[in-house]
Order: structure tokens, then C-alpha cells, then sequence
């Protein structure tokens, strides 16, 4: 019952920031004058073309209506112009690319796999590789360990992802000729390049977060390590491992966690850095594409979906945690 | 490390002679944190005389060097063309100096960074002290934005933002305020918490009970006993600017050519580094240095003024997993 009503209302608060996130999404991108009928009216850009994109875009609309408009399409899809000319976007409708003649949708699913391969893999590695780093540290704190993993952590938590990217890809792909310097081969295809392919992006973004959650996880442990019931656990004779893993990680990681959802969250909107380093087609590229062709609904699109995945992500660690953490379920 | 200091009591006196004295001496005994700033003021020394150092050998960033250049535009010579008249050789395609271009492109990182940090400050440090302080339905709200704008795909927000913004809008001023206004949510989670403690504690409330507005609570007895955490908070901040700044840069939607830029070096050396290696090196490893320097820096400060290095506990001894927190965040925005 606890469980179902932490769901409720952690789904609640979701649903009220997108709304949020949505409006000023949609203030800034449609309602400040950077004019989208403009943007989408296409080339030559004669005044009746003007006109149509308007009408087309619901522009006619008082802001009201036209947000309202913008809602309902997410929700329950919606048809631009009438008659012979329109064009159904089916729900959830983020928009249509009037340049490329598709729904924004559309274009965001067939990029998605690309991105989501590169953030699910290098998101796994980075966990495991920091969180073992972090505790390896915090077990023999000021000791060799701890001092040579910090000192690998500050290195990567000051080196920008494209630079690792670069070296790695000069070292990896060029000189040593080992690994694909870029692009992307689909799962279904070749599973053995797609993971070849994947290899470098996964390492480089690994190796700058990873330093990030061997920091967090090392300064929460030690601190975990200091509290009474670690010391009560150790008198009653447990085992340093068992009293590192299953009592002092299992609190410190509770911070790690939300850092991770978050992180996860982000990156699956678009790991625009690295997709441009290894020139893959994910939907960060789209982006970065759609600015360069000022396709304004795809650059929308793209924002309220990486903001929608965030906030999905935020409310999974939420329930997690109410699942691990009996104190949050109480509350 | 582990001499014992009065890390609590320097920040519930905001920083006595004393305190501080004591502040330096620990400093000096951390040689990362020492060598974070010679590093830093190396690099501020270079970027504000950077006129100066670039005329030594006569070079400046803007001026084509055609001459240094062989017919498919690249480098000719060693490492991309490092010679006496060019350190870190030239740009591929102008020749224009690459030792100019770093050291100009210090300003543009520096300045920006600086400016940025000193914008999430600023806004963090007023909301986190009158949300605290007040509580209410004012700090509700206050912490609700918090939450929403911690979980904002900020780096797709921002480039997105570069699309639609009229570019007659000067550049640097829209990238120090947006990264500005993505960042100061976690200065005010910090000040905010803070000030919860410190509000109940006898000084803040004899200063009540003796008839002080709010506004002397707030400015005298309150933001001076933060500000040992501000200080710590905005020296890791500033390297996470620089790195967003560059990344943005990198992109190709920072500041626009020609100012010199770190990031837009490195992102123009895509093209050429199997063939010139150096063009990305040098920008490259400038970025890196710095970023390193104020981390290693802001790292001994935070040791410095955290109780939990010298086993004191206190009001401080939240700064470390918080920043830890913050630091993560402002990292990935650069993945």
C-alpha cells in the first residue's frame, strides 16, 4: 500500500514538472520572437508560404490556444492544416519537421537506439568501475590504493570527454589501428561491431564519470564507516567485508544512486559530445543537425524528450529508493 | 592534514585573523592543493598579460600566416609547425599562431568562468538565504524550482537555446548568463541547509531578541558565516564553467569566431588531428591543466575548512558529500 501511494504521488509531482518544464519550453522556443513560421516556412519563403506555415502551425491561435494545442498533441496526437494538405502527427506528437517531412516522433525513435546504446553501456561501466574505486579507496584510505585511484579521479574528473575521446581514438584507431574511429553499426545487424564500435565512446565517457562516482562514493563510505552501527557490527564480530559491503556501501550508495538516475536521464536525451567525437547519428547529432537547419520543432522535440526521460529517471530513483531505504517508504 | 584546526569556528566567526592564518598553514601542507595554484595563477598571469607574451615573439591570434602553411593547408615542419616564431606551431588552414590562440583563449575561458560562477553565486546565495531563513510556503516554492532546475537537460537547453536567441544578443554575455542561471541551484541547496542549522544557533537568535531586522540577520550575522562555503563551492564551480564553456565551444555554439577559444580549437582539430596531432594538443592540454589546477585547489580548500579532515564535526561537515554531489552534476553536463 505504501509502495502504491509513494508511486501516486512521486507520478503526481512528475506529471506537474513537465507541465512546468513544458510551458516554459514552449514560451521561450514558440512565444519569444524567434518566429517558427519563418523557420519552417522552407525556401523561397514567398509571403503566401509565410501565411500557410502559419495557419498550418496554428500560429493564428492566441497563446493560449496554441499551448493548449502543443498539449493535446503530446497527449493525444494532432493534424496540422486541413483538407488535402494536412498532416496527421499521431500521439505523442513533439512536433513535425516540416524540412524533413516527418514527425518529430519519428525522427527521435530512429535515433534513439544509437544514443541509448552509447548511455546504457557507458553508464554500466562507469557504476561498476566508480563504485569499486570509490570503496577500494575508502577501505585504505590514505594508503597506495587510495592515492593512486584519487589521483586517476582528479585527472579524469578535470579532462573534458571529447579530449579522452580524441586521444583514444587517435591512439585506438589511428595508430594502433584496433578499434573503428567512429560510427555506428545496429545491434541487430553485426552484434560484434556494434560493440567494437561502441568500445571508445563507452571508455571515454567511463573514464570522466567514473571519477566522478569514486569521489562520491569514497567520501560517503569513509563517513559511513565512522558511524556507530559500523562499530556495533564489527564488535558483534562481522567480517570487515561483510561490514563494508552489506552495511557501510549499502547506505553510501544511496547518494550514488541519485546520481546515477540523473546522470542516466541525461545522457539517454542526447550524448551530444560524444556522438559528435565518434560521428554518430544519435539523437544529440540531431540536435546539433536541426540547429545548424534552424528546424525548430525538432530542437523542441528533442529538449521536452530529454526532459521527460530526467524526470522519469527522477522518479524510478524515488521509488528505488523507497524499495532499499525503509525511512523514505515511512515518510 | 590531520593537524587539528578551527575550521568550525573560523566560519561561525567569518574568518578571524587567526582562522585564517590557520587556513594558509593547512593549504601549504597540501602539495596537490599548492600546486593547483601555481597552476591557476600561471594561467591567470598569462591571460591578463596576454597581449604582452604574444609580442615577445612578435605574434598576436588574429593575423593569417599563410607562409607557415604547405598546399593542402596544413602545418609544414615538426609538431604542426612549432618552429621559434610559432611555440605550439599554427592553425591549419590561416597559419594563425597557436601560442597566441592558447594564451588569448585563457581569457575567454577564465573570464567567462569567473563570470558565470559569479552569477549562479550570487542568485544561489540569495534564494538559499532568504529560503532558509524565512521557510514557509516561500522556501516550498524556492526548493521546488531547485528540483526542477537540477533535473534540466541543461546542456540540451542551452544549445537549443543558441538556435532561437537573435544574434545581435552578444554571445559571451548569453553563455555566462545561462550557464549562470543552470548553475545556481545547487549553491542555494547548500546556503539553504546551512542556514537552517544556523538559525537556531544563540547568536543568530540574541540578534533577534535584541530587535535586529531582517535584513541585518541576513547580511551581518547569517551570509558571513557562509561564507567559508561559498568560497569552497565557487572554486569548484569555476573549473565546471570553463569545461561547459569549452564543450559549448567544441560544439560550435559558443562565442563565435574569431575570439579565441580552447574549445573551438579542439573542435576544429577533429578534422585534422591524424594529420596534425599537435592543434590539438596544445589547446587541449591548456584546457585540462586548468580545469585540473582549480580542482586540486578547490579539493585542499575543502579539506581545509572541512571539520572531517581533523575529525571536528559541525556545521561545515555537510560541504564535502554536497559538493562531491554538485561536482558530479556539473560535470556531466559535459558527457
Amino acid at each position: 500500500m505504501r509502495i502504491a501511494r509513494l508511486v501516486t504521488s512521486r507520478l503526481v509531482g512528475v506529471v506537474l514538472v513537465l507541465l512546468v518544464v513544458t510551458a516554459i519550453t514552449f514560451v521561450i522556443f514558440y512565444l519569444l520572437p524567434s518566429n517558427p513560421a519563418q523557420l519552417s516556412c522552407g525556401k523561397p519563403c514567398t509571403p503566401e508560404n509565410l501565411a500557410r506555415a502559419k495557419q498550418f502551425l496554428g500560429l493564428d491561435l492566441p497563446w493560449y490556444g496554441q499551448f493548449w494545442e502543443f498539449l493535446r498533441g503530446i497527449v493525444m496526437g494532432r493534424t496540422f492544416g486541413t483538407g488535402a494538405d494536412a498532416i496527421v502527427c499521431n500521439a505523442p506528437c513533439f512536433g513535425y519537421s516540416f524540412q524533413l517531412n516527418t514527425p518529430v516522433t519519428e525522427l527521435i525513435l530512429t535515433r534513439f537506439p544509437v544514443t541509448a546504446s552509447i548511455a546504457v553501456g557507458a553508464a554500466a561501466l562507469w557504476f561498476v568501475s566508480g563504485v569499486a574505486g570509490g570503496t577500494i579507496a575508502a577501505v585504505w584510505r590514505r594508503k597506495a590504493p587510495d592515492r593512486a585511484i584519487m589521483t586517476v579521479a582528479i585527472a579524469g574528473v578535470s579532462s573534458p570527454a571529447y579530449l579522452v575521446g580524441m586521444l583514444l581514438i587517435l591512439l585506438f584507431g589511428f595508430t594502433l589501428g584496433w578499434l573503428p574511429t567512429g560510427g555506428y553499426e545496429p545491434f541487430g545487424d553485426d552484434p560484434v561491431q556494434w560493440f567494437l564500435h561502441l568500445l571508445l565512446p563507452w571508455t571515454a565517457l567511463a573514464f570522466i564519470s567514473s571519477a566522478v562516482y569514486a569521489r562520491l562514493t569514497r567520501s560517503e563510505l569513509v563517513e559511513q564507516l565512522g558511524l556507530d552501527y559500523v562499530r556495533t557490527a564489527r564488535a558483534k564480530g562481522l567480517g570487515e567485508g561483510a561490514v563494508v559491503m552489506r552495511h557501510g556501501l549499502r547506505n553510501a550508495l544511496i547518494p550514488v544512486v541519485t546520481l546515477f538516475g540523473l546522470d542516466l536521464g541525461t545522457l539517454l536525451g542526447g550524448a551530444v559530445i560524444s556522438e559528435r567525437v565518434f560521428s554518430m547519428q544519435g539523437l544529440g547529432a540531431l540536435l546539433l543537425d536541426s540547429i545548424g537547419r534552424l528546424d525548430l520543432q525538432v530542437i523542441v522535440g528533442i529538449t521536452l524528450f530529454s526532459a521527460f526521460l530526467i524526470a522519469i529517471a527522477n522518479v524510478v530513483v524515488d521509488i528505488v529508493y523507497g524499495l532499499i531505504d525503509p525511512r523514505v517508504r515511512a515518510a | 592534514m590531520s593537524a587539528p584546526t578551527d575550521a568550525v569556528d573560523l566560519s561561525a566567526r567569518g574568518g578571524t585573523a587567526s582562522g585564517r592564518l590557520d587556513l594558509f598553514t593547512q593549504l601549504r601542507r597540501d602539495p596537490w592543493a599548492l600546486a593547483g595554484l601555481i597552476v591557476v595563477a600561471v594561467f591567470v598571469l598569462a591571460a591578463i598579460f596576454a597581449p604582452l607574451i604574444t609580442a615577445i615573439n612578435g605574434q598576436n591570434p588574429y593575423d593569417y600566416n599563410l607562409h607557415a602553411l604547405d598546399s593542402s593547408g596544413a602545418p609544414k615542419g615538426w609538431g604542426g609547425g612549432i618552429s621559434w616564431r610559432h611555440w605550439f606551431g599554427v592553425e591549419p588552414l590561416t597559419g594563425r599562431d597557436l601560442f597566441s590562440i592558447v594564451v588569448y583563449g585563457g581569457r575567454l575561458s577564465l573570464s567567462v568562468g569567473v563570470l558565470a560562477t559569479l552569477v549562479a553565486v550570487a542568485i544561489g546565495v540569495l534564494v538559499g538565504l532568504t529560503a532558509g531563513y524565512f521557510g514557509g510556503w516561500y522556501d516550498r516554492v524556492a526548493s521546488r524550482v531547485v528540483d526542477v532546475l537540477l533535473g534540466f537537460p541543461a546542456l540540451i537547453f542551452i544549445i537549443a537555446l543558441t538556435a532561437v536567441v537573435s544574434a545581435n544578443f552578444p554571445r559571451p554575455v548569453l553563455i555566462v548568463l545561462v550557464m549562470g542561471f543552470f548553475s545556481w541551484p545547487s549553491v542555494a541547496r547548500v546556503v539553504r541547509g546551512q542556514v537552517l542549522s544556523l538559525k537556531q544557533r544563540t547568536f543568530v537568535v540574541a540578534s533577534e531578541a535584541m530587535g535586529a531586522g531582517d535584513g541585518h540577520v541576513l547580511w551581518r550575522q547569517l551570509l558571513p558565516n557562509v561564507g567559508a562555503t561559498i568560497i569552497v563551492y565557487a572554486t569548484i564551480l569555476v573549473p565546471s564553467m570553463i569545461g561547459f564553456e569549452a564543450a559549448l565551444s567544441f560544439l560550435g555554439v559558443g562565442v563565435p569566431p574569431p575570439t579565441p577559444s580552447w574549445g573551438r580549437a579542439i573542435g576544429t582539430s577533429v578534422q585534422w588531428f591524424s594529420t596534425d596531432p599537435g592543434y590539438l594538443v596544445f589547446p587541449g592540454g591548456a584546457l585540462f591543466l586548468i580545469t585540473l589546477g582549480l580542482n586540486a585547489f578547490g579539493d585542499g580548500l575543502r579539506d581545509a575548512l572541512d571539520p572531517r579532515t581533523s575529525r571536528r564535526r559541525g556545521i561545515l561537515h555537510r560541504i564535502a558529500p554536497r559538493s562531491a554531489r554538485t561536482h558530479g552534476r556539473q560535470r556531466k553536463v559535459t558527457a
